[in-house]
């Protein structure tokens, strides 16, 4: 196993290292906040000489995306990130190059949507992405971001998937928080993602065209095959952090990670940042005797179902907790949970809106989650779903 | 002479007598095989590319309507980092993808200088979705979108300039074409490949579908684009206007009356003034590009 060096470093430093580690060789970006340190960190790397790119600077974040579209169809490895209205600009692009077979690499740096104008975190910019046919990752803090970007490109460029790889990381608490992170030597990185070889690419010795038109008697094959290979990334993702874990010792899961669930009654289901609090908060209950449990999920497209059967159906209830809202129905990925569940004698399901706009999620508030979790199992009738979280009634 | 390969195949769903289908062939003779094509959505790429077919013997990528600079940037920009520079990269693109929806794209390509020929070829309406306007539009054309009507003489702005917007950009080569000059548009795409910097070429692209003629007319319409004055053709290099296309001027209406867009100025009084003002626009181009043939001399087109 490869020792690497831990430093301390801001969480958008810890994803900057991993695309010069990936010798990333088309770069683009356009400034938004959370994500702007990344863009700037990238740019020093490339001014300095310690990262041999293209940074290309553009007019919009649709640009962004359409370069790095171009520049990986070229067989270049490229790389974008954007966060919030940024991101939804690029949505026409992600789905483009998704259903073309495009594998690049994009980091969705979490912030809220507007309106309300908000630059803190939530889930709601890239949980829109559920239907662009991109695999995406959700990251837990600086080190699993690190570990996740690399991963990001080994995934979406082999040649059984070539698709685009999001890593979403929430603004703020990672991309502007600073903890210890461990990076690898060059050598180690290079022999684990061996450089972007694409099947087929823009190239005037095997012309291809890229982009033709389907019909109604071959576009649902299309969608098919592609459902295919999302079907088949489940392997991969799981294969890739397995091989990552081997090589550098760093375990974040793969499609999911459970903490202390073995035993649990009770099982908290999230994505991104909000693992953390929720692992702290299960530590302290567990030392009162609470038998409680987290359940990450790290992929949320393709989706774990059959995983996420596997560890829940041992719960007597489950709280999942959404960070981005779709209105009128409630938490995507309560949905998501819901369904996988569904004809399952398993467990009931309840959902939290949590941490939307930035809001904090404490262990206090965990805990207030798993009461409920609890008076439910003893058949307790509670309030309405899903429960807001920590709202503040009296401006309501 | 010109190259006898055909990179550009026969069989697609063009309509007959289409401009674009006859430009795109032009171009890819001038460019020969060692090349990349990035086309946005318009019809070319629509009745080239209808799976599992391909008009296309290049490398060749349909993206998006409005990205076609932006994805031919990102191409080029992996030729540079790959070291493979030496293969050219071209954008060709309609109307609708370049004036309007693709318009910041193409600002941001210039602005950054990328080494990309950029073909416009202007049917001056969104012929693909059944001939609405676009800013490429002229003056009084009637579209499904601009009809004439007791309210309306048909589009009423005049068509942007977006070759005066390129070399605004400070673009080092900049020129028109037309169908009608195959020669001429040869050439100049062969010579913006050899300039280093972005490159704009503008093409005049009569639709018999959407204009309203005869599909046998397509080179004839275009020809009297250019003899009217109403499509000067010229190139502008690093800023100026170095070489022009010269006429012996035509009356507008040699151009307009054969064109179903332009009928209803043939049939009232209010169309008679439209066709004045239509002449008026003409004739400012030549006397401000110098366009008219001076008696007496003979003008060679530039066909080397």
């Amino acid at each position: 196993m490869t020792m690497g060096t831990k430093r301390v470093m801001e969480g958008s430093m810890a994803i900057a290292e991993a695309i010069k580690a990936a010798r990333v060789q088309v770069i683009s970006a356009y400034p938004i906040t959370p994500q702007t340190h990344v863009a700037e960190f990238l740019a020093e790397m490339v001014a300095n000489g310690e990262l041999e790119a293209e940074y290309l600077k553009v007019d919009a974040e649709f640009s962004a995306a359409s370069v790095v579209f171009g520049s990986a169809a070229t067989g270049a490895r490229s790389y974008t990130a954007s966060s919030s209205q940024g991101l939804l600009l690029m949505t026409e692009v992600l789905y483009n190059m998704a259903g073309m077979r495009i594998p690049v690499v994009i980091t969705g740096m979490n912030r809220s949507v507007s309106t309300p104008v908000s630059i803190q975190p939530d889930h709601q910019d890239t949980i829109t992405f559920r239907d662009t046919g991109m695999i995406q990752l959700y990251v837990e803090d600086s080190q699993d971001a690190y570990n996740t970007h690399i991963q990001a490109f080994k995934i979406g460029e082999d040649r059984d998937i070539l698709l685009p790889v999001l890593v979403a990381a929430d603004g703020w608490t990672i991309s502007h928080t600073f903890e210890p992170v461990e990076t690898f030597p060059q050598e180690e990185i290079d022999a684990f993602l061996p450089p972007y070889n694409p099947l087929y690419k823009l190239d005037p010795k095997e012309p291809v065209t890229f982009g033709a038109i389907a019909m109604a008697h071959n576009l649902m094959e299309f969608r098919y095959l592609h459902h295919q290979v999302m079907h088949h990334a489940k392997k991969k993702v799981e294969e890739v952090a397995r091989e990552f874990k081997e090589r550098f010792g760093q375990d974040y899961g793969g499609l999911i990670q459970e903490y202390r669930t073995d035993d649990a009654e009770v099982i908290l289901v999230a994505m991104g940042s909000l693992v953390g609090t929720l692992k702290d908060a299960v530590d302290e209950m567990r030392e009162t005797g609470t038998r409680v449990g987290v359940l990450k999920i790290r992929c949320y497209r393709p989706f774990p179902d059959e995983e996420i059967r596997r560890v829940l159906s041992r719960a007597r209830t489950v709280c999942v907790l959404d960070r981005s809202i779709s209105q009128g129905y409630g938490g995507p990925l309560t949905i998501d949970v819901k369904a996988a569940l569904h004809n399952q004698r398993g467990p009931q399901v309840l959902s939290f809106m949590a941490g939307l706009g930035g809001k904090d999620v404490t262990i206090e508030s965990v805990k207030g989650i798993v009461e409920k979790a609890q008076k439910v199992a003893d058949g307790i009738p509670v309030d309405e779903e899903p429960e807001f979280v920590n709202m503040n009634w009296n401006i309501v | 002479m010109i190259p006898e390969q055909e990179l550009f195949a026969p069989g697609h769903n063009a309509c007959a007598g289409c401009g674009p289908a006859a430009i795109a062939r032009l171009i890819l003779k001038a460019t020969g095989d060692n090349i990349i094509v990035v086309s946005p959505t318009g019809c070319l790429e629509t009745f080239s590319s209808l799976y599992d077919l391909s008009s296309w013997e290049v490398p060749w990528m349909h993206p998006l309507f409005e990205n076609g600079a932006s994805v031919a940037s990102g191409v080029e920009a992996a030729l540079r980092i790959l070291g493979k520079a030496d293969i050219p990269v071209i954008v060709i693109g309609g109307d609708g993808g370049t004036y309007d929806i693709g318009m910041g794209a193409l600002s941001g390509m210039f602005e950054r200088g990328h080494r990309i020929t950029y073909i416009c070829y202007d049917n001056e309406a969104y012929m693909n979705t059944g001939v609405q306007r676009s800013s490429a539009t002229p003056y009084a054309a009637a579209t499904t979108t601009t009809p004439f009507g007791r309210r309306s003489i048909g589009e009423d702005r005049p068509k942007k300039n977006l070759a005066a917007i390129a070399i605004a950009h400070d673009v080092p080569y900049v020129a028109t074409a037309s169908l009608a000059y195959p020669r001429d548009l040869m050439n100049k795409v062969k010579k913006s490949l050899t300039v280093d910097g972005p490159r704009f070429i503008l093409v005049h692209s009569p639709c018999p579908v959407g204009w309203g003629f005869d599909s046998a007319l397509t080179v004839e319409v275009s020809r009297l684009a250019v003899q009217t004055g109403l499509m000067p053709v010229y190139e502008a290099e690093n800023g100026e206007i170095t070489k022009v296309f010269k006429i012996i001027p035509r009356p507008v209406e040699d151009f307009l009356k054969v064109q179903r867009r332009f009928k209803h100025l043939f049939t009232s009084e209010e169309g008679r003034e439209q066709i004045e003002l239509i002449q008026a626009a003409a004739n400012e181009n030549i006397t401000k590009m110098g366009l008219a043939k001076e008696p007496g001399r003979k003008v060679k087109v530039d066909a080397s």
